[in-house]
This record gives C-alpha cells, sequence and structure tokens, in this order.
C-alpha cells in the first residue's frame, strides 16, 4: 500500500464536535494559565455534548504539559501528546489526534490551549536560551517581530512588495473583527492608520503585529461514526498536515519561502484528495501581516510574491469570494502568544453556519494553516461539513 | 561596569572558538572536514552531511547584507544601545548567515539595500568578549 493510499485512509476518519474559547478572551490579570485551559476545555466538552470525563486523549503545547491538563480535569488519559513546535502545535496535533482516534489509542481527544500571553499569570520564562543568548541577543534581537521582519525586508527585497501590501492585510481582517462581538480591536482601520502608527521594528508598526491577550481554547474530537452523535453535526478532519525547518532563523533555507508551510499543505492536500483552489474559507496565523500572503504563496494558492493581491477589497473581505481570517485574526480577534487553536475554532464554527453577521455563505471546505515561530514550523488543516468517505 | 548589550551567555563549549576568534579580531567559522561546507551556528555534527569531522575556519570578513530592520524598540531591558538601531541578517562569502547589527550607516531604510556589500568589525565589550558587527564596504557615506 502506498504512503498516499495509507494516509487517504485517514481522510475524514474524524470529526471535530465540540469547540469553545476560555469564558472570556482579552485582558485577564484574574485568571491562571491553568483556569484559561480549564475553562476551554468544560466549554468545548458543552459544546459537543460529551462529559469531560469521557476524555482520554490530552493534547496541548506550551507551558503545561497534557499530564497537568489531565489531571486538572480530573481525567486519567490513555494518550497524550505534548509536541510543542510554536503556535501551530494545535493544528499539528488535530492531525496527531486524527491518528490516535483512527487506531484506537483514544476514544475523545481534546486539543486545548491556555495562555496569560499579556497578564503572564503564571507565567515561567525558563527554557534553553544557549543560541539565541550567544548570537542574537546581543544585537538586540528578541521578540517575534525583530525576526519576522528580516523575512518580510527580503520578501520586499525580491518580489517588491510594498508597506502599503501589508498594511492591506490588517485592514481586511479588521473588517472581519467589526463583525465578530468577540473580536479585541472592532473600529474601522484604513491603509493610512497602518502607515501612520507607532513605528516598532521597520518594516512593522504597531498595527502590522498581533494582538498581545491572555485566551484559551479548546477543540474536541472523536471518530465519525461516534461524531454523528454528538450535539451538533461535525466538523471533518479531510487532510492533515505539518512540517518543521528550522529554529534560529539564520538557518531557513530560503528566507521568503516557508519549506515548512509547502510540506504541511502539500501532504494535506494529498490527503483531502484536494486541490489549492477548492476552498471557500481560509483562516491563517496572523502574527503579522506579511505572514498569510507568505503562508499563501508557500501553500500554492498564490505565486510567490503575490500572496499580497488576495487581501485586496473584494477578495478576501467581507462579501468576498475568498475569506481569509473571519474572526478578526490575531491582529485584531485575540492571540494570547500561541495562536493555533483559534482558527481551528472559528473554521469550525463557520462550517457549521453559526457565525452571524460574519457567516460565509455556504461555507463547505476550509484550509487552516499556521506556522510556529517565524515559519519555523507549519501545520495545516482541511476541514469539511461534509464527511463522505 | 555598565554595558550597553547583554554580553553573549552562556557562551557553550561547542562554540568557544568563535568568541575567542572574535577578541582576537577574527570571525571564525565551523567547516566540515567531510564535505568540506562551512556553516554556522556551531555544532558538533554536519548539518550537510551528518559527519562528525568538525574544524574551523577564519572568515574572510565580507559577505552581503541579505536583510535587515530598522528597531525603533528593543523588549530586551539589558540593551541600551540608543534606537533606532539596523538589526541586519548577513550572508558571509563562504555561505553560512549570521544576525548583527549594521553599523556606519544612518538607520534609514532609504539608504539601506539588502545584497549591499558589507564587513566584519568588532565591538570590544569586555576584556574576553569582543563582538562581530557588520559595516558597508567602503565606510559610511
Amino acid at each position: 500500500m502506498s504512503d498516499l493510499a495509507r494516509m487517504r485512509e485517514l481522510s475524514n476518519a474524524v470529526g471535530i464536535v465540540g469547540v469553545d474559547e476560555s469564558d472570556e478572551i482579552g485582558t485577564l490579570p484574574g485568571k491562571s494559565q491553568l483556569t484559561l485551559h480549564v475553562e476551554a476545555i468544560t466549554n468545548a466538552a458543552r459544546d459537543a455534548g460529551i462529559k469531560v470525563s469521557e476524555i482520554d486523549g490530552v493534547f496541548t503545547a506550551g507551558q503545561h504539559s497534557p499530564a497537568t491538563i489531565g489531571e486538572a480535569i480530573g481525567v486519567v488519559p490513555r494518550y497524550v501528546d505534548g509536541t510543542t513546535v510554536g503556535g501551530c502545535s494545535f493544528i499539528i496535533m488535530v492531525g496527531h489526534a486524527m491518528v490516535a482516534l483512527y487506531h484506537g489509542l483514544c476514544d475523545v481527544a481534546v486539543v486545548c490551549h491556555g495562555e496569560s500571553g499579556r497578564s503572564g499569570v503564571g507565567v515561567s520564562p525558563r527554557r534553553d536560551t544557549a543560541l539565541p543568548g550567544q548570537f542574537e541577543f546581543p544585537y538586540g534581537f528578541g521578540g517575534a517581530p525583530t525576526y519576522f521582519g528580516l523575512i518580510t525586508t527580503r520578501h520586499m527585497h525580491e518580489y517588491g512588495t510594498t508597506l502599503e501590501q501589508w498594511a492591506q492585510v490588517a485592514v481586511s481582517t479588521r473588517k472581519w473583527a467589526a463583525l465578530n462581538p468577540k473580536a479585541r480591536n472592532r473600529e474601522p482601520l484604513t491603509v493610512k492608520d497602518v502607515l501612520d502608527s507607532r513605528p516598532v521594528v521597520w518594516p512593522f508598526n504597531i498595527l502590522n503585529i498581533c494582538l498581545v491577550t491572555d485566551a484559551g481554547g479548546a477543540v474536541i474530537l472523536t471518530r465519525a461514526d461516534r461524531a454523528k452523535d454528538c450535539a451538533k453535526k461535525p466538523v471533518y478532519v479531510r487532510g492533515a498536515g505539518e512540517g518543521s525547518e528550522h529554529v534560529m532563523l539564520t538557518q531557513m533555507r530560503n528566507l521568503t519561502f516557508s519549506e515548512a508551510t509547502q510540506r504541511s499543505g502539500a501532504k494535506a492536500f494529498a490527503m483531502a484528495g484536494v486541490k489549492s483552489t477548492d476552498f471557500d474559507h481560509i483562516m491563517l496565523y496572523d502574527a503579522f501581516t506579511s505572514g498569510p500572503p507568505l503562508m499563501l504563496e508557500a501553500l500554492g494558492l498564490a505565486k510567490r510574491g503575490e500572496g499580497v493581491h488576495f487581501f485586496a477589497e473584494g477578495r478576501s473581505t467581507p462579501g468576498g469570494k475568498l475569506p481569509i481570517n473571519t474572526n478578526g485574526g490575531g491582529l485584531s480577534y485575540t492571540h494570547s502568544g500561541m495562536y493555533g487553536i483559534f482558527p481551528i475554532i472559528e473554521a469550525t464554527r463557520q462550517l457549521r453556519g453559526e457565525c452571524g453577521a460574519r457567516q460565509v455563505p455556504n461555507a463547505r471546505m476550509s484550509l487552516v494553516n499556521g506556522m510556529g515561530g517565524m515559519l519555523s514550523a507549519a501545520g495545516t488543516l482541511v476541514l469539511s461539513n461534509e464527511g463522505s468517505r | 561596569m555598565d554595558l550597553e548589550r547583554p554580553l553573549p551567555t552562556p557562551i557553550t563549549p561547542e562554540c568557544r572558538p568563535y568568541w575567542e576568534g572574535a577578541r582576537e579580531g577574527k570571525l571564525m567559522i565551523t567547516k566540515c572536514r567531510a564535505c568540506g561546507k562551512p556553516f554556522m551556528y556551531p555544532r558538533v555534527s554536519c548539518p550537510f552531511c551528518a559527519s562528525r569531522d568538525i574544524g574551523w575556519v577564519q572568515a574572510s570578513g565580507r559577505g552581503r547584507l541579505f536583510s535587515f530592520e530598522i528597531a525603533h524598540q528593543i523588549l530586551n531591558k539589558a540593551f541600551k544601545v540608543k534606537t533606532p538601531v539596523v538589526l541586519a541578517m548577513v550572508e558571509l562569502e563562504e555561505g553560512p548567515r549570521l544576525l548583527s547589527n549594521l553599523v556606519g550607516i544612518a538607520p534609514d531604510p532609504k539608504q539601506i539595500r539588502c545584497d549591499m556589500p558589507v564587513e566584519v568589525c568588532f565591538e570590544k565589550l569586555t576584556d574576553e568578549i569582543s563582538l562581530p558587527m557588520f559595516r558597508p564596504v567602503g565606510g559610511a557615506r
């Protein structure tokens, strides 16, 4: 049996049956990271019509191990996964959960996130900094904008992309945020507003950079046979992919093209049996305005240098042909640090038709793609509300 | 002693020759003796062929500015150099890329361009540590 045939067996084998955020998202100095996790898990379980005690697979990334989460919710999981490769880890974990569920290694999987990114309640900075400590920090590097700007400047040099085009990404995303009651920043935004906002690290002003918030989120999955009996119509995982290329930005082979994303997308599309043009809704991890265009290029939806064209008025915006980042994104809705759980939640809600003013009419197939670090790792999902196998 | 920058820390054993070289004004890089390819950061096996036979060579110190940013604020409180500061990725003519600062030119995106030729210079921080930096070839303008 070929690799492709084996992968295709996984397509639509599992469904997302519950999704939700923590009780609140935003600035929450009164809530610990663990509380954000637990709120999101209990809310997502309620959304699924599944008891928390039925969860037997725990998937989480960041500062909590899955053991901590199992303990906190009072279950003894028989499958745990703590793959931590940056903000896309939760997207990758949907794929991992798919494999575990398909093979009967667990029956109800939760992928969960809780991060006090803004208030720092319970945050510990401990990590191995031997390499950046020697080769990056003495020069003033540190914090994501000081790295992603290098990718962006080089892209401008190679393809002639402009500050105005990056700003258009923020403007498009804000139009969606205006329609999402949970979004943090909802007031109208213009290209000029972005260009006139406070400079942080050229080529980025503050409005090119994501929010910093406190938030939790959770996604519950089960096998397709059981998913049919949950509270809501399931959203099927039609394809899943992942990749990782580098951590240190000096090690990225092509600074303007993410091989991790290319690999992740190709795998997800092959598993799903879809083409890059088959989607009617797209969620892309937007820590910076230049991120989504570069992802579209690496995923093969846009030619190199042309991802920015997707963010023109009437294309990615409300009412447009290919809506992108319909929750308002990390740029305007929420971004706790590891944002990857939230695009999965939004895609699920869109495919269920739950999104009210921002609902994409007749959304049937959604693309979710996230990055970890500086396009260092990637996770891709093809989600669909039609589960034929 | 009041330093303007965080010292490179911790200096790991496999990177020590880099910092010993910098103290002497030499830019040292690791090179695989099996496949002949230079690489950075230093590590005990070659990222191209996985050989464990790794040595050190002195780089020419010349390269091109692969990419850059103008930092108007720095998150690291130990970094006290007056902003704006030019954060740089340099590609050495031997191939490896380094992060550094570009000095000797105004921090102005209209004056700085990707691929401009640059050369190494060293800023002495302490008796033990000198930091490799880069400046445009031909000096400031």
